[in-house]
């Protein structure tokens, strides 16, 4: 295996899933001849065709919209959002229409979609360049909700979610795109990574940190900080938000008796409330100290300039000081 | 092509079914027996006449709520009908999850919509799109109210197929108002077909309650679109002979006396005297299918309400279609 970027893993299965199902193609905002903004779907038009990678027009609701149509014609579409930022004018089309088809038609018509976007802050984009919208869409039956952490999950997962009958929101952190960097097999078919399950990526004994795509990173970085001072932290990937895997995160509780939920979007309403909400239902009994949650302040957006964004932003240091009094208490 | 004689009376037939049906549909309502029902009585020659021109089991029709002549048309039995107006298990469209005239049949192609408006149009769209990467020579027919062309998803849709030249028929069915409010503080122009231009199409202007002017109209379009010459829109103009739902009291914003004056136009009865007229029909047959109608209207009621309810846990399910297959 070799070492690639989590850009390098995305573009890897994209290529490999439009190599294997001819039903599979993209569409997004200068995908095609530019290559994706991010370089996400480079080389894909030159070697797949226009058919294949489709230029839309500057328009996220026809994106999503046509998308729908296409999946429920029979074809599998990967539909690239820019910015995450950018996905509430296609809302209508996730929540009304993709998310309810199967259900509100009994079965007969299914969407199998993919909605790619990249999120997150931390990277001078300012308020519409940064966002988190993962809470918007975390409550949504019919829906699946997948933010990957490093490039052998990215891969993987998106291969799922291409070859999964339902429509897959995938956020991928876009400031660990060229920063976060792993081994990644290539050209493996039978290689994916199941939706569903959330991972233990480091084992521990006092307290567990569950996290997930750019803070994940970091929760990884300030467990190893706080080791060396003897704190031993577990750290769980959650990677599928919806459907939530709740045994894993209950196991991981049973286990260390303190839980930190650490994620970049708003505190209230966002995605660790639903954690935090689990463990104090079943696992109440297994708390040494009360579930804490570190997440983005209860502003707008990340503000644009660098000392408001750093403000914002969560990093591998608040992390530590978060685990330090988790694990006093 | 066109239509045989037999044709012609088969697609009078289909009105009236759905006429009598749509209007047991509102006595069902005052009698306390359904809930709710949004109707489609004065927009029947249309919807015949434009579903006539696609080819049933090959082609696609994206339909609005006001379709039910549309889709008695394309295979949906009356009985079918009352069943999903009574919230009765084993109902075709949604299996009793959506409220009633949310169709959808999936043997005929008729893709489920939902009721925030317009967001049908960008998924016929996207039907249009799969159909030319096959290289196939289907077409997509999708309807929508006249108000509902306001909202940005048609437009988008409109363009989308357009760019690609898309086999997409876009047919609007002004019944002049949306709920309360009419055409003019809907749009500026007199006829939705006239925002076509504006995105790179013609826009084709027809009288909706003329079921064979919108029959030559649509099968012109469907054979451009099949012929890989790119979507069309094309409006057909009519009147919402109905309040806007079994909810809406339409005195509050329309004279008895405007209402009255349009059902002098009413396409049924229009329809039915031209037949006369041209010896497509005579009294004799038309109070055979009258009788026909009554009777299969009465048959589907009765049935519907023999039928069971689903149970309150049916509902736990079907949200996720089956598991992936790492195939």
């Amino acid at each position: 295996m070799t070492e690639i970027t989590m850009i390098e893993a995305i573009r890897q299965a994209m290529d490999e899933e439009l190599g294997r199902d001819e039903r599979v193609f993209i569409i997004g905002e200068d995908v095609g001849v530019r290559g994706g903004v991010f370089r996400a779907t480079q080389g894909l038009f030159e070697k797949y065709g226009e058919d294949r990678v489709i230029d839309s027009p500057l328009a996220e609701l026809t994106i999503v919209g046509v998308g729908i149509g296409a999946a429920v014609y029979g074809k599998r579409p990967i539909c690239e959002i820019q910015f995450a930022d950018f996905i509430y004018p296609a809302f209508n089309q996730i929540v009304s229409e993709a998310a309810k088809m199967y259900y509100r038609s009994n079965g007969q018509w299914s969407v199998p979609m993919v909605i790619r976007a990249p999120y997150g802050g931390g990277i001078g984009g300012g308020l519409y360049h940064s966002q988190s919208v993962e809470a918007f869409f975390t409550q949504v039956p019919g829906l699946k909700v997948v933010i990957p952490s490093n490039p052998y999950d990215a891969k993987g997962l998106l291969k799922s979610a291409v070859r999964d009958p339902n429509p897959v929101l995938f956020f991928e952190p876009k400031k660990g795109y060229r920063l976060i960097k792993g081994e990644v097999p290539e050209d493996d078919q039978e290689y994916t990574v199941p939706i569903g399950p959330a991972k233990v990526t480091r084992p521990g004994q006092d307290l567990t940190v569950f996290a997930y795509g750019m803070m994940h990173h970091y929760a990884l970085q300030a467990a190893e900080t706080v080791a060396s001072e003897g704190i031993d932290v577990e750290v769980v990937d959650l990677r599928t938000l919806y459907p939530v895997d709740r045994e894993t995160i209950l196991e991981s509780v049973r286990k260390t008796s303190k839980a930190l939920i650490v994620h970049e979007d708003n505190l209230t309403g966002g995605y660790g409330a639903e954690i935090a909400a689990t463990i104090a239902e079943w696992g109440f009994m297994n708390l040494d100290a009360p579930v804490r949650r570190l997440a983005g302040p209860d502003v707008p957006a990340v503000p644009f300039s660098h000392p408001m964004q750093e403000w914002f932003m969560i990093n591998p240091d608040k992390i530590a000081v978060a685990i330090r009094d988790l694990a006093a208490f | 092509m066109p239509l045989s004689r037999e044709q012609k009376k088969e697609m009078f037939w289909m009105m009236l079914l759905s006429r009598r049906l749509d209007e047991r549909a509102w006595v069902l309502h005052r009698q306390g027996k359904i809930a709710f029902h949004i109707s489609g009585i004065g927009q029947e020659a249309a919807q015949v006449g434009a579903v006539y021109a696609i080819e049933k089991g090959k082609d696609w029709l994206v339909p609005y709520y006001r379709d039910l002549a549309m889709v008695i048309a394309m295979g949906m039995s009356p009985s079918e009908f009352v069943r999903s107006l009574m919230g009765k298990a084993q109902e075709p469209t949604s299996g009793a999850r959506q409220m009633p005239s949310h169709f959808s049949l999936h043997h005929a192609k008729v893709l489920s919509h939902s009721a925030p408006v317009a967001t049908q149009s960008p998924h016929a769209s996207g039907i249009g799109l799969g159909i030319k990467l096959d290289g196939g020579d289907e077409v997509v027919l999708t309807t929508i109210g006249e108000g509902s062309t306001s909202q940005g998803e048609w437009y988008e849709a409109v363009n989308f197929a357009a760019i690609h030249s898309l086999p997409v028929v876009f047919l609007v069915e002004n019944n002049r108002y949306a709920i309360s409010v009419p055409q003019e503080k809907q749009m500026a122009v007199s006829s939705a077909a006239d925002k076509a231009c504006g995105l790179g199409l013609p826009g084709i202007e027809v009288d909706g309650t003329d079921m064979f002017e919108v029959y030559d109209a649509v099968a012109e379009a469907v054979a451009n679109a099949r012929q890989g010459k790119g979507p069309s829109v094309i409006e057909a103009k009519m009147y919402r002979l109905t309040p806007h739902s079994s909810d809406d009291d339409d005195r509050s914003y329309r004279t008895r006396e405007e209402v009255e004056e349009f059902k002098k136009q009413d396409p049924l009865i229009m329809m039915k005297n031209q037949f006369i007229e041209q010896g497509l029909m005579t009294e004799e047959e038309y109070n055979n299918l009258e009788d026909k109608a009554k009777k299969m209207v009465d048959e589907a009621v009765e049935e519907a309400t023999k039928a069971p309810y689903p149970k309150g846990a049916d509902a736990a399910t079907p949200v996720y279609a089956e598991e992936v297959k790492n195939d």
